[in-house]
Protein backbone atom coordinates (compact mmCIF):
# COMPACT_ATOMS: atom_id res chain seq x y z
CA UNK A 1 0.00 0.00 0.00
CA UNK A 2 1.20 3.21 -0.78
CA UNK A 3 2.16 5.42 1.98
CA UNK A 4 0.60 9.10 2.87
CA UNK A 5 2.07 11.80 4.47
CA UNK A 6 1.79 14.88 6.75
CA UNK A 7 3.81 17.33 4.62
CA UNK A 8 2.66 20.70 6.14
CA UNK A 9 1.15 22.14 9.13
CA UNK A 10 -0.79 25.10 10.10
CA UNK A 11 -2.58 26.25 12.99
CA UNK A 12 -4.07 29.66 15.18
CA UNK A 13 -3.77 30.31 18.09
CA UNK A 14 -6.69 29.49 20.05
CA UNK A 15 -8.66 31.48 22.15
CA UNK A 16 -12.03 32.93 22.71
CA UNK A 17 -13.38 35.69 21.38
CA UNK A 18 -11.71 35.98 18.26
CA UNK A 19 -12.77 38.34 16.10
CA UNK A 20 -11.91 36.82 12.76
CA UNK A 21 -14.31 35.23 10.68
CA UNK A 22 -14.56 31.03 9.63
CA UNK A 23 -13.41 32.13 6.70
CA UNK A 24 -10.62 34.20 7.54
CA UNK A 25 -9.29 31.87 10.66
CA UNK A 26 -9.45 28.82 7.42
CA UNK A 27 -7.65 31.24 4.91
CA UNK A 28 -5.11 31.73 7.84
CA UNK A 29 -4.35 27.95 8.02
CA UNK A 30 -4.72 26.84 5.13
CA UNK A 31 -1.73 29.46 4.08
CA UNK A 32 0.05 29.17 6.72
CA UNK A 33 0.07 25.10 6.06
CA UNK A 34 0.58 25.18 2.36
CA UNK A 35 4.09 27.99 3.41
CA UNK A 36 4.85 25.27 5.63
CA UNK A 37 4.48 22.55 2.96
CA UNK A 38 6.22 24.71 0.56
CA UNK A 39 3.88 24.47 -1.91
CA UNK A 40 1.46 26.34 -3.44
CA UNK A 41 -2.62 25.75 -3.71
CA UNK A 42 -2.61 24.77 -6.95
CA UNK A 43 -0.51 21.65 -5.76
CA UNK A 44 -3.69 20.92 -4.19
CA UNK A 45 -6.06 18.57 -5.51
CA UNK A 46 -8.93 18.25 -3.03
CA UNK A 47 -10.10 19.40 0.16
CA UNK A 48 -11.35 17.68 3.52
CA UNK A 49 -13.34 20.24 6.08
CA UNK A 50 -14.26 19.28 9.11
CA UNK A 51 -17.23 21.18 10.69
CA UNK A 52 -20.56 21.13 12.07
CA UNK A 53 -23.72 22.70 11.19
CA UNK A 54 -25.12 23.10 14.53
CA UNK A 55 -21.82 25.10 15.33
CA UNK A 56 -21.54 27.43 12.49
CA UNK A 57 -25.24 28.49 12.57
CA UNK A 58 -25.37 27.27 8.64
CA UNK A 59 -26.10 24.02 6.99
CA UNK A 60 -23.60 22.47 4.13
CA UNK A 61 -21.53 24.54 6.35
CA UNK A 62 -18.30 23.27 4.49
CA UNK A 63 -19.64 25.14 1.22
CA UNK A 64 -19.56 28.33 2.95
CA UNK A 65 -15.31 27.86 3.61
CA UNK A 66 -14.78 26.13 0.43
CA UNK A 67 -13.24 29.50 -1.54
CA UNK A 68 -11.14 30.45 2.02
CA UNK A 69 -9.66 26.41 2.00
CA UNK A 70 -9.03 26.91 -1.46
CA UNK A 71 -11.12 24.51 -2.83
CA UNK A 72 -12.85 27.00 -5.47
CA UNK A 73 -12.51 24.81 -8.92
CA UNK A 74 -11.34 21.35 -6.77
CA UNK A 75 -13.69 19.00 -5.22
CA UNK A 76 -14.54 19.65 -1.03
CA UNK A 77 -16.33 17.86 1.16
CA UNK A 78 -16.64 17.14 4.72
CA UNK A 79 -16.30 15.34 7.71
CA UNK A 80 -19.16 16.37 10.52
CA UNK A 81 -16.99 15.08 13.44
CA UNK A 82 -13.54 15.29 14.80
CA UNK A 83 -10.68 16.73 12.87
CA UNK A 84 -8.79 13.08 13.39
CA UNK A 85 -11.35 11.75 11.11
CA UNK A 86 -11.16 14.58 8.59
CA UNK A 87 -7.79 13.16 8.18
CA UNK A 88 -9.02 9.32 8.46
CA UNK A 89 -11.20 10.79 5.02
CA UNK A 90 -8.52 12.55 3.56
CA UNK A 91 -5.84 9.48 3.59
CA UNK A 92 -8.46 7.41 2.23
CA UNK A 93 -9.38 9.42 -0.39
CA UNK A 94 -5.47 9.34 -1.28
CA UNK A 95 -5.77 5.91 -1.45
CA UNK A 96 -8.34 5.25 -3.05
CA UNK A 97 -5.81 6.79 -6.07
CA UNK A 98 -8.22 9.27 -7.14
CA UNK A 99 -6.28 11.89 -5.34
CA UNK A 100 -2.70 12.95 -4.28
CA UNK A 101 -2.77 16.37 -2.20
CA UNK A 102 -5.32 16.86 0.18
CA UNK A 103 -5.97 20.15 2.46
CA UNK A 104 -7.56 18.60 5.83
CA UNK A 105 -9.13 22.15 7.75
CA UNK A 106 -11.16 22.46 11.04
CA UNK A 107 -12.25 25.04 12.37
CA UNK A 108 -14.71 26.26 15.48
CA UNK A 109 -16.16 29.27 16.92
CA UNK A 110 -17.72 28.08 20.51
CA UNK A 111 -17.69 31.17 21.66
CA UNK A 112 -20.22 32.26 19.44
CA UNK A 113 -23.20 30.10 19.98
CA UNK A 114 -23.97 27.96 23.43
CA UNK A 115 -22.13 24.74 23.74
CA UNK A 116 -24.80 22.82 26.31
CA UNK A 117 -27.72 23.92 24.09
CA UNK A 118 -25.98 22.51 21.25
CA UNK A 119 -24.30 19.63 22.54
CA UNK A 120 -27.88 18.92 24.04
CA UNK A 121 -29.09 18.28 20.34
CA UNK A 122 -26.82 15.30 19.71
CA UNK A 123 -28.93 13.14 21.93
CA UNK A 124 -32.11 11.90 20.46
CA UNK A 125 -34.84 13.88 20.24
CA UNK A 126 -37.12 10.97 20.59
CA UNK A 127 -35.48 9.96 24.46
CA UNK A 128 -33.33 11.94 26.37
CA UNK A 129 -32.78 15.14 24.35
CA UNK A 130 -35.62 16.48 26.90
CA UNK A 131 -33.85 15.64 30.15
CA UNK A 132 -31.50 18.43 29.18
CA UNK A 133 -28.78 16.53 29.47
CA UNK A 134 -25.40 17.70 27.47
CA UNK A 135 -21.29 17.14 27.40
CA UNK A 136 -20.99 18.78 31.12
CA UNK A 137 -23.95 16.75 32.69
CA UNK A 138 -23.53 13.36 30.74
CA UNK A 139 -19.54 13.72 31.33
CA UNK A 140 -19.99 14.26 35.12
CA UNK A 141 -22.10 10.55 34.58
CA UNK A 142 -19.20 8.88 32.78
CA UNK A 143 -17.20 10.56 35.58
CA UNK A 144 -18.60 8.96 38.60
CA UNK A 145 -18.35 5.47 36.28
CA UNK A 146 -15.08 5.50 36.21
CA UNK A 147 -14.32 6.61 39.49
CA UNK A 148 -16.75 3.40 40.75
CA UNK A 149 -14.96 0.96 37.87
CA UNK A 150 -11.62 2.38 38.74
CA UNK A 151 -11.46 3.76 42.41
CA UNK A 152 -9.75 7.66 41.25
CA UNK A 153 -10.20 9.64 43.42
CA UNK A 154 -11.32 13.56 42.46
CA UNK A 155 -7.71 14.85 43.69
CA UNK A 156 -5.71 12.30 40.94
CA UNK A 157 -8.08 13.63 37.86
CA UNK A 158 -7.28 17.22 39.20
CA UNK A 159 -3.47 16.14 38.63
CA UNK A 160 -4.20 15.70 34.85
CA UNK A 161 -5.62 19.27 34.65
CA UNK A 162 -2.84 20.71 36.96
CA UNK A 163 -0.24 18.59 34.57
CA UNK A 164 -2.09 19.73 31.42
CA UNK A 165 -2.70 23.34 32.20
CA UNK A 166 1.51 23.11 33.30
CA UNK A 167 2.30 21.63 29.87
CA UNK A 168 0.45 24.95 27.71
CA UNK A 169 3.10 27.07 29.52
CA UNK A 170 5.04 26.15 26.84
CA UNK A 171 2.93 25.90 24.02
CA UNK A 172 2.52 29.28 22.54
CA UNK A 173 -0.58 28.28 20.89
CA UNK A 174 -2.61 27.17 24.07
CA UNK A 175 -5.51 29.14 25.15
CA UNK A 176 -5.31 28.66 28.94
CA UNK A 177 -1.20 28.14 30.26
CA UNK A 178 -1.68 28.06 33.84
CA UNK A 179 0.23 27.04 37.07
CA UNK A 180 -2.31 25.83 39.00
CA UNK A 181 -2.60 22.91 41.93
CA UNK A 182 -4.76 20.40 42.91
CA UNK A 183 -6.60 22.76 45.29
CA UNK A 184 -7.26 25.35 42.96
CA UNK A 185 -9.10 22.44 40.79
CA UNK A 186 -10.89 21.03 44.05
CA UNK A 187 -12.31 24.58 45.26
CA UNK A 188 -12.88 25.61 41.49
CA UNK A 189 -16.59 26.00 40.87
CA UNK A 190 -18.48 22.70 40.84
CA UNK A 191 -20.32 22.51 37.78
CA UNK A 192 -21.91 18.72 37.68
CA UNK A 193 -20.53 16.36 40.03
CA UNK A 194 -17.59 15.10 40.35
CA UNK A 195 -16.76 17.50 37.72
CA UNK A 196 -15.58 21.43 38.64
CA UNK A 197 -14.88 23.78 35.99
CA UNK A 198 -10.97 22.99 36.28
CA UNK A 199 -11.89 20.11 35.19
CA UNK A 200 -13.47 20.98 32.38
CA UNK A 201 -11.72 22.17 28.79
CA UNK A 202 -12.34 25.78 27.54
CA UNK A 203 -15.29 27.06 25.13
CA UNK A 204 -12.39 28.31 22.69
CA UNK A 205 -12.03 29.60 18.90
CA UNK A 206 -9.45 28.46 16.22
CA UNK A 207 -8.63 26.17 13.32
CA UNK A 208 -6.20 24.09 12.01
CA UNK A 209 -5.43 22.39 8.81
CA UNK A 210 -2.83 19.86 7.49
CA UNK A 211 -1.58 18.69 3.89
CA UNK A 212 -1.58 15.11 3.18
CA UNK A 213 0.35 13.84 0.07
CA UNK A 214 0.74 10.54 -1.41
CA UNK A 215 4.12 8.59 -1.18
CA UNK A 216 5.13 10.12 -4.60
CA UNK A 217 3.98 13.78 -3.93
CA UNK A 218 5.39 13.92 -0.21
CA UNK A 219 8.67 12.66 -1.88
CA UNK A 220 8.53 15.16 -4.86
CA UNK A 221 7.44 18.22 -2.57
CA UNK A 222 9.33 18.16 0.82
CA UNK A 223 12.51 17.46 2.84
CA UNK A 224 12.76 14.05 4.80
CA UNK A 225 13.02 16.48 8.03
CA UNK A 226 9.79 17.99 7.05
CA UNK A 227 7.34 15.13 6.11
CA UNK A 228 6.12 13.15 8.74
CA UNK A 229 4.45 9.40 7.91
CA UNK A 230 0.80 8.38 8.68
CA UNK A 231 1.66 4.72 9.97
CA UNK A 232 -1.12 3.68 11.24
CA UNK A 233 -4.62 4.38 12.24
CA UNK A 234 -7.51 2.56 13.98
CA UNK A 235 -11.27 3.93 14.65
CA UNK A 236 -14.05 2.01 16.58
CA UNK A 237 -17.53 3.59 17.49
CA UNK A 238 -19.75 2.27 20.79
CA UNK A 239 -23.29 2.60 20.97
CA UNK A 240 -24.75 5.52 20.70
CA UNK A 241 -27.15 5.55 23.95
CA UNK A 242 -25.18 6.26 27.32
CA UNK A 243 -27.27 3.67 29.04
CA UNK A 244 -26.43 1.20 26.31
CA UNK A 245 -22.70 1.27 26.99
CA UNK A 246 -21.03 0.57 30.49
CA UNK A 247 -19.64 4.36 30.48
CA UNK A 248 -16.24 2.94 31.93
CA UNK A 249 -15.37 0.48 29.43
CA UNK A 250 -13.12 1.53 27.01
CA UNK A 251 -13.76 -1.76 24.67
CA UNK A 252 -14.29 1.35 21.35
CA UNK A 253 -11.03 2.88 22.01
CA UNK A 254 -9.35 -0.88 22.67
CA UNK A 255 -10.31 -2.09 19.41
CA UNK A 256 -9.25 0.91 17.76
CA UNK A 257 -5.53 0.98 19.35
CA UNK A 258 -5.41 -2.14 17.96
CA UNK A 259 -6.32 -1.73 14.57
CA UNK A 260 -3.76 1.45 14.77
CA UNK A 261 -0.87 -0.38 16.21
CA UNK A 262 -1.26 -3.28 13.89
CA UNK A 263 -1.23 -1.21 11.16
CA UNK A 264 1.71 0.30 12.26
CA UNK A 265 3.09 -2.24 13.26
CA UNK A 266 4.52 -1.33 16.75
CA UNK A 267 4.07 -2.29 20.26
CA UNK A 268 3.25 0.47 23.27
CA UNK A 269 6.74 0.59 24.10
CA UNK A 270 7.53 2.14 20.80
CA UNK A 271 5.39 5.31 21.18
CA UNK A 272 7.52 8.43 22.53
CA UNK A 273 4.75 10.80 23.20
CA UNK A 274 0.93 11.14 23.02
CA UNK A 275 -2.03 13.63 22.66
CA UNK A 276 -4.97 11.69 24.38
CA UNK A 277 -8.39 13.22 24.44
CA UNK A 278 -8.80 14.97 27.31
CA UNK A 279 -12.09 17.37 27.15
CA UNK A 280 -12.62 16.67 30.92
CA UNK A 281 -9.61 15.68 33.34
CA UNK A 282 -11.30 12.24 33.77
CA UNK A 283 -10.35 11.18 30.66
CA UNK A 284 -6.67 11.06 30.02
CA UNK A 285 -6.76 8.28 32.56
CA UNK A 286 -9.61 6.48 31.33
CA UNK A 287 -8.57 6.58 27.80
CA UNK A 288 -4.83 5.74 28.44
CA UNK A 289 -6.01 2.42 29.37
CA UNK A 290 -8.01 2.28 26.60
CA UNK A 291 -5.20 2.62 24.37
CA UNK A 292 -3.24 0.06 26.36
CA UNK A 293 -0.93 2.46 28.69
CA UNK A 294 -2.27 1.57 31.78
CA UNK A 295 -4.02 -2.09 33.25
CA UNK A 296 -7.97 -1.20 33.32
CA UNK A 297 -8.25 0.82 36.76
CA UNK A 298 -4.82 2.00 37.04
CA UNK A 299 -4.93 4.92 34.86
CA UNK A 300 -5.51 7.60 37.98
CA UNK A 301 -2.56 6.06 40.21
CA UNK A 302 -0.23 5.61 37.30
CA UNK A 303 -1.27 9.67 36.66
CA UNK A 304 -0.14 10.44 40.26
CA UNK A 305 2.78 8.32 40.06
CA UNK A 306 3.91 10.63 37.20
CA UNK A 307 4.38 8.42 34.35
CA UNK A 308 2.78 10.52 31.88
CA UNK A 309 4.35 13.78 33.16
CA UNK A 310 6.70 15.76 30.93
CA UNK A 311 9.64 14.10 32.37
CA UNK A 312 7.77 10.29 32.89
CA UNK A 313 7.87 7.24 30.45
CA UNK A 314 5.69 8.81 28.43
CA UNK A 315 4.60 12.28 28.25
CA UNK A 316 1.18 12.87 27.44
CA UNK A 317 -0.20 16.03 26.29
CA UNK A 318 2.61 18.32 25.71
CA UNK A 319 0.82 20.69 23.96
CA UNK A 320 -1.77 21.07 27.10
CA UNK A 321 -4.56 19.10 25.52
CA UNK A 322 -7.55 19.97 25.26
CA UNK A 323 -8.24 21.36 28.65
CA UNK A 324 -5.73 24.08 27.21
CA UNK A 325 -7.45 24.63 24.61
CA UNK A 326 -10.97 23.09 23.07
CA UNK A 327 -11.96 23.94 19.33
CA UNK A 328 -14.06 21.36 18.71
CA UNK A 329 -13.95 19.43 15.52
CA UNK A 330 -10.40 20.99 15.43
CA UNK A 331 -9.52 19.39 18.69
CA UNK A 332 -7.97 16.47 17.47
CA UNK A 333 -6.20 17.98 14.51
CA UNK A 334 -4.72 19.90 16.71
CA UNK A 335 -3.26 16.86 18.27
CA UNK A 336 -1.98 15.15 15.37
CA UNK A 337 -0.21 18.44 14.64
CA UNK A 338 1.75 18.18 18.29
CA UNK A 339 2.46 15.14 17.29
CA UNK A 340 3.83 16.10 14.01
CA UNK A 341 5.88 19.16 15.15
CA UNK A 342 6.85 17.07 18.29
CA UNK A 343 8.41 14.33 15.22
CA UNK A 344 10.10 17.23 13.44
CA UNK A 345 11.88 18.32 16.49
CA UNK A 346 9.97 21.71 15.90
CA UNK A 347 8.20 21.63 19.56
CA UNK A 348 10.10 24.26 20.77
CA UNK A 349 10.17 24.40 25.09
CA UNK A 350 8.25 21.13 25.37
CA UNK A 351 9.93 19.26 22.99
CA UNK A 352 10.10 15.42 24.11
CA UNK A 353 13.36 14.17 23.62
CA UNK A 354 14.08 11.40 20.82
CA UNK A 355 10.10 11.68 19.74
CA UNK A 356 10.20 9.80 16.63
CA UNK A 357 7.00 7.38 17.11
CA UNK A 358 3.90 9.67 18.22
CA UNK A 359 0.15 9.19 18.88
CA UNK A 360 -2.71 11.02 18.17
CA UNK A 361 -6.11 10.42 19.79
CA UNK A 362 -9.49 12.11 19.12
CA UNK A 363 -12.95 11.20 19.79
CA UNK A 364 -16.71 11.85 18.37
CA UNK A 365 -19.87 11.53 20.10
CA UNK A 366 -21.09 12.22 24.21
CA UNK A 367 -18.44 10.33 26.09
CA UNK A 368 -16.11 9.56 23.79
CA UNK A 369 -18.63 7.16 21.31
CA UNK A 370 -16.44 6.58 18.79
CA UNK A 371 -12.49 6.66 18.65
CA UNK A 372 -9.74 7.67 15.72
CA UNK A 373 -6.19 6.76 16.45
CA UNK A 374 -3.31 7.85 14.49
CA UNK A 375 0.11 6.76 14.75
CA UNK A 376 2.46 8.89 13.26
CA UNK A 377 6.40 8.25 12.37
CA UNK A 378 9.81 9.24 10.69
CA UNK B 1 0.28 46.74 6.58
CA UNK B 2 -2.87 45.40 7.60
CA UNK B 3 -3.19 48.20 10.20
CA UNK B 4 -6.55 49.48 9.26
CA UNK B 5 -7.83 45.78 11.06
CA UNK B 6 -7.08 48.03 14.60
CA UNK B 7 -9.23 50.33 13.77
CA UNK B 8 -12.26 49.32 12.42
CA UNK B 9 -14.94 49.08 14.53
CA UNK B 10 -15.84 44.93 15.02
CA UNK B 11 -19.77 44.40 14.24
CA UNK B 12 -21.67 41.75 15.41
CA UNK B 13 -24.87 40.13 14.44
CA UNK B 14 -26.56 38.25 16.79
CA UNK B 15 -28.78 35.17 15.69
CA UNK B 16 -31.40 32.52 16.60
CA UNK B 17 -32.98 29.84 14.52
CA UNK B 18 -35.93 28.37 14.64
CA UNK B 19 -36.76 25.29 12.65
CA UNK B 20 -39.80 23.26 13.78
CA UNK B 21 -39.64 19.54 13.29
CA UNK B 22 -42.05 16.78 13.41
CA UNK B 23 -40.28 13.56 14.51
CA UNK B 24 -41.43 10.15 13.41
CA UNK B 25 -41.13 7.84 17.17
CA UNK B 26 -41.60 4.99 15.04
CA UNK B 27 -43.08 1.09 16.24
CA UNK B 28 -40.92 0.24 18.52
CA UNK B 29 -41.01 3.15 20.86
CA UNK B 30 -44.18 4.21 19.97
CA UNK B 31 -45.22 1.20 21.51
CA UNK B 32 -43.25 2.31 24.60
CA UNK B 33 -44.67 5.69 25.06
CA UNK B 34 -47.88 4.27 24.87
CA UNK B 35 -47.63 1.53 27.27
CA UNK B 36 -45.66 4.74 29.48
CA UNK B 37 -48.77 6.50 29.00
CA UNK B 38 -51.83 4.81 29.08
CA UNK B 39 -50.83 2.26 31.79
CA UNK B 40 -47.93 3.80 33.73
CA UNK B 41 -45.59 0.65 32.88
CA UNK B 42 -42.00 0.22 31.32
CA UNK B 43 -41.47 -2.17 29.14
CA UNK B 44 -38.28 -3.70 27.88
CA UNK B 45 -37.21 -5.80 24.50
CA UNK B 46 -35.38 -8.68 24.25
CA UNK B 47 -33.13 -10.12 21.90
CA UNK B 48 -34.08 -13.19 20.44
CA UNK B 49 -30.22 -14.31 19.74
CA UNK B 50 -28.40 -13.22 22.90
CA UNK B 51 -31.42 -12.47 25.34
CA UNK B 52 -29.99 -9.58 25.91
CA UNK B 53 -32.65 -7.12 26.90
CA UNK B 54 -33.03 -2.94 26.25
CA UNK B 55 -34.84 -0.57 27.98
CA UNK B 56 -35.93 1.68 26.35
CA UNK B 57 -36.45 -0.86 23.59
CA UNK B 58 -34.32 -1.37 20.76
CA UNK B 59 -35.24 -1.50 17.12
CA UNK B 60 -32.21 -4.26 16.33
CA UNK B 61 -29.62 -6.08 19.09
CA UNK B 62 -26.72 -3.28 18.60
CA UNK B 63 -24.28 -6.98 19.23
CA UNK B 64 -26.22 -9.13 17.28
CA UNK B 65 -28.25 -7.60 14.75
CA UNK B 66 -31.72 -9.67 15.18
CA UNK B 67 -34.78 -7.68 15.52
CA UNK B 68 -36.50 -7.55 18.25
CA UNK B 69 -39.99 -8.75 18.92
CA UNK B 70 -40.12 -10.46 22.35
CA UNK B 71 -41.64 -8.06 24.52
CA UNK B 72 -41.36 -8.24 28.63
CA UNK B 73 -42.58 -6.28 31.57
CA UNK B 74 -40.22 -4.45 34.06
CA UNK B 75 -41.05 -4.26 37.57
CA UNK B 76 -39.71 0.05 37.46
CA UNK B 77 -37.22 -0.50 39.66
CA UNK B 78 -33.52 -0.39 39.56
CA UNK B 79 -30.04 0.35 40.79
CA UNK B 80 -28.03 3.35 40.52
CA UNK B 81 -24.99 2.70 38.17
CA UNK B 82 -23.87 5.99 38.16
CA UNK B 83 -25.24 9.77 39.04
CA UNK B 84 -24.45 13.56 38.74
CA UNK B 85 -25.96 16.38 41.63
CA UNK B 86 -25.79 18.94 38.56
CA UNK B 87 -25.35 22.22 40.22
CA UNK B 88 -25.16 24.93 36.92
CA UNK B 89 -28.37 26.43 35.47
CA UNK B 90 -29.21 25.94 31.61
CA UNK B 91 -33.28 27.47 31.76
CA UNK B 92 -33.80 26.20 28.49
CA UNK B 93 -32.54 23.06 28.62
CA UNK B 94 -32.67 21.57 32.07
CA UNK B 95 -36.20 20.39 33.58
CA UNK B 96 -35.47 21.45 37.06
CA UNK B 97 -33.45 24.26 39.06
CA UNK B 98 -30.17 23.19 39.94
CA UNK B 99 -29.29 21.10 42.43
CA UNK B 100 -30.88 17.91 40.82
CA UNK B 101 -29.80 14.83 39.90
CA UNK B 102 -29.16 12.62 36.92
CA UNK B 103 -28.61 9.47 37.14
CA UNK B 104 -27.96 5.74 34.55
CA UNK B 105 -30.58 3.61 36.23
CA UNK B 106 -29.52 0.01 35.88
CA UNK B 107 -33.43 -1.53 35.55
CA UNK B 108 -34.16 -4.79 37.15
CA UNK B 109 -35.10 -7.50 34.36
CA UNK B 110 -33.21 -5.17 31.92
CA UNK B 111 -29.43 -5.39 30.75
CA UNK B 112 -28.94 -1.56 29.64
CA UNK B 113 -29.24 1.52 31.69
CA UNK B 114 -31.95 4.13 31.26
CA UNK B 115 -30.32 7.72 32.09
CA UNK B 116 -33.09 9.80 33.76
CA UNK B 117 -33.56 11.73 36.83
CA UNK B 118 -33.25 11.34 40.66
CA UNK B 119 -35.57 13.31 42.99
CA UNK B 120 -37.14 12.47 46.32
CA UNK B 121 -33.98 12.59 48.17
CA UNK B 122 -31.34 15.32 49.00
CA UNK B 123 -28.90 15.33 46.33
CA UNK B 124 -26.51 14.76 48.66
CA UNK B 125 -27.82 11.35 49.58
CA UNK B 126 -27.69 9.91 46.07
CA UNK B 127 -25.11 6.84 46.12
CA UNK B 128 -24.11 4.42 43.62
CA UNK B 129 -25.46 1.48 44.05
CA UNK B 130 -28.71 3.03 45.70
CA UNK B 131 -31.76 1.14 45.35
CA UNK B 132 -34.94 3.02 42.86
CA UNK B 133 -38.12 3.25 41.82
CA UNK B 134 -39.65 4.94 39.14
CA UNK B 135 -42.63 7.49 40.06
CA UNK B 136 -44.83 7.91 37.12
CA UNK B 137 -46.06 11.68 36.08
CA UNK B 138 -49.74 12.25 37.30
CA UNK B 139 -50.41 14.32 33.61
CA UNK B 140 -48.72 11.55 31.20
CA UNK B 141 -48.64 12.39 27.16
CA UNK B 142 -46.08 9.62 26.18
CA UNK B 143 -42.64 11.33 26.39
CA UNK B 144 -39.94 10.37 28.50
CA UNK B 145 -40.99 13.32 31.38
CA UNK B 146 -44.47 10.41 31.95
CA UNK B 147 -41.73 9.27 34.22
CA UNK B 148 -41.34 11.73 36.70
CA UNK B 149 -37.89 10.67 38.12
CA UNK B 150 -37.09 7.66 39.90
CA UNK B 151 -36.90 7.95 44.14
CA UNK B 152 -35.10 5.45 46.67
CA UNK B 153 -37.16 2.81 47.85
CA UNK B 154 -37.42 2.99 51.40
Amino acid sequence: MERVAVIGVGQTKYSAGMRETFHELVFDVATKALKDAGITIKDIDNVVSVSSDFWDGRTISSMAISDASGAFGKDISTVEGDGTFGVLYGMMRILSGSFGTTMVVAHHKGTESNMNGITNTSFDPLVERKLGLDAVSSAALQARRYMTTSGGSEEQFAMVSVKNHGNAMNNPFAMLPMEITVEDVMASRMLATPIKKLDCSPVTDGAAAVVLAAERNAKKFTTNKKRVWLNGVGHCSDAYRLGDRDLADTRALKQAAKMAYDMAGVTLDDIDVAEVYDAFSYMEPMWLEGLGFCEDGMGPEMTERGTFNMDGALPVNPSGGRLSANPVQVAGLAALIECVLQIRGEAGKRQVKKAEKALAHGINGMCGQSHCVWILGK
Amino acid sequence: MAGWKDEVEEIIFPGKICVPYSWTVGSTLSKWYVQLRDDGEIWANRCPSCGKVYVPPKIKCIDCYKDMNDWIKLPGTGTVETYTVVHYSEPGLHPKKPPFVYGVIKMDGADTGLVHLIDGVDPDKVKVGMRVQAVMAKERDGHITDIKHFKPIA
